[in-house]
């Protein structure tokens, strides 16, 4: 649920990052934290376990400048990915305007890429949003890993489990190194920003 | 859910509720969230001196009353309306305003329980209208 204030000229957007236990969720948001300038974005917020695990969500709030004299801040979300945390993830989702799918490559976490992906369908419904009209960018991290001789998923394998139906933009991408992270937050950021001024801010600015 | 649209008038009115109902009774801090954790506004005169992370304290709280009313649904309760915590210098209260948003009242061992509880009731019907209409 986006929140503009026409007060203050500012447009608070909610982007969550979504994905099944272990895909690199969190990694993300710890490179954009380090990767940018500490007058652009606050604190990281993270509740996690002992073992690193997210337990309820990590939450990085960012500022990306103006838009027609609006100031657009976005506050980046991930879910705690583990299967048993359904209602932890329903949580979260509520209210989001955007959101990127992280997917695992390795050949062994492929039903979890498809089940997480169902997963993130269904509880959207639980918050009355529709993944069909939802923005939304596909990440396929840990490329690195296609070096290795871990079995993998190829490209064209996730393409075909996952974006056959959404038809939507991905990134290849390796979250520890940063290569991708930047190019997946700014597709998401686009098509959220144009998505919540659609709906609002070009009806309220004319 | 709906998006919301603040008007600078809506803000006005709601920040000059907040101080004249709570602030002037003694209230560190007010801060009036939705349940996705954005901050509609935020009241109070220890903003400066205690640099709350008002958008940290937004998040966790969204989230906390989630999972409250979670837990609620649990024991067979629709919701629980308040929450609040007791700590040594500082208490927190949390109260639903409406439907999607949340009241969170800071405040000292000067201020009574009972007041803060009864002030937020007063307030929750007013803000809701103001924003939920």
């Amino acid at each position: 649920m986006a929140l503009i204030d026409l007060s203050k000229k500012e447009v608070h957007c909610k982007v969550v990052y979504y994905g099944p236990g272990r895909c690199g969720k969190t990694t993300n948001l710890l490179y954009i934290h380090k990767a940018m300038d500490e007058k652009d974005r606050g604190k990281m917020l993270t509740i996690d376990t002992k073992g690193d695990r997210t337990l309820f969500f990590d939450l990085l709030p960012l500022n990306l400048g103006k838009i027609s004299g609006f100031d657009i801040r976005i506050q980046l979300y991930t879910v705690p990915g583990q299967v048993m945390y359904e209602a932890t993830r329903s949580l979260v989702l509520k209210g989001c305007d955007g959101l990127v799918y992280v997917a695992d490559p390795l050949k062994v976490r492929q039903e979890r890429n498809i089940e997480g992906l169902e997963d993130l369908r269904r509880n959207l419904e639980k918050n009355n949003l529709d993944l069909n009209k939802m923005p939304i960018v596909l990440q396929y991290n840990k490329r690195d890993l296609c070096d290795t001789p871990v079995p993998t998923l190829t490209v064209e394998e996730l393409q075909k489990d996952l974006n056959s139906q959404l038809n939507t933009v991905y990134y290849e991408a390796i979250a520890t190194t940063g290569i991708g992270v930047f190019e997946t937050l700014t597709e998401i950021t686009k098509k959220t920003v144009r998505y919540v001024a659609e709906k609002h801010l070009l009806t309220t600015i004319d | 859910m709906a998006d919301f649209v603040i008007t600078a008038q809506a803000q006005e009115k709601a920040g000059s509720l907040i101080v004249n109902s709570l602030i002037k009774a003694g209230v560190r801090t007010a801060l009036l969230i939705d349940s996705a954790g954005n901050v509609l506004a935020n009241c109070g005169h220890e903003q400066q001196e205690l640099d709350i992370d008002a958008i940290s304290l937004a998040a966790l709280a969204a989230a906390s009353l989630a999972a409250t009313s979670q837990i609620a649904k649990l024991i067979g309760e629709d919701d629980f309306s308040l929450l609040f915590h007791k700590g040594k210098n500082g208490n927190i209260h949390f109260g639903r305003v409406g439907v999607e948003l949340i009241l969170i009242t800071i405040f000292g061992d000067d201020v009574s329980l009972g007041l803060i509880r009864c002030r937020v009731a007063e307030l929750s019907d007013t803000l809701a209208k103001i924003f939920e209409g």
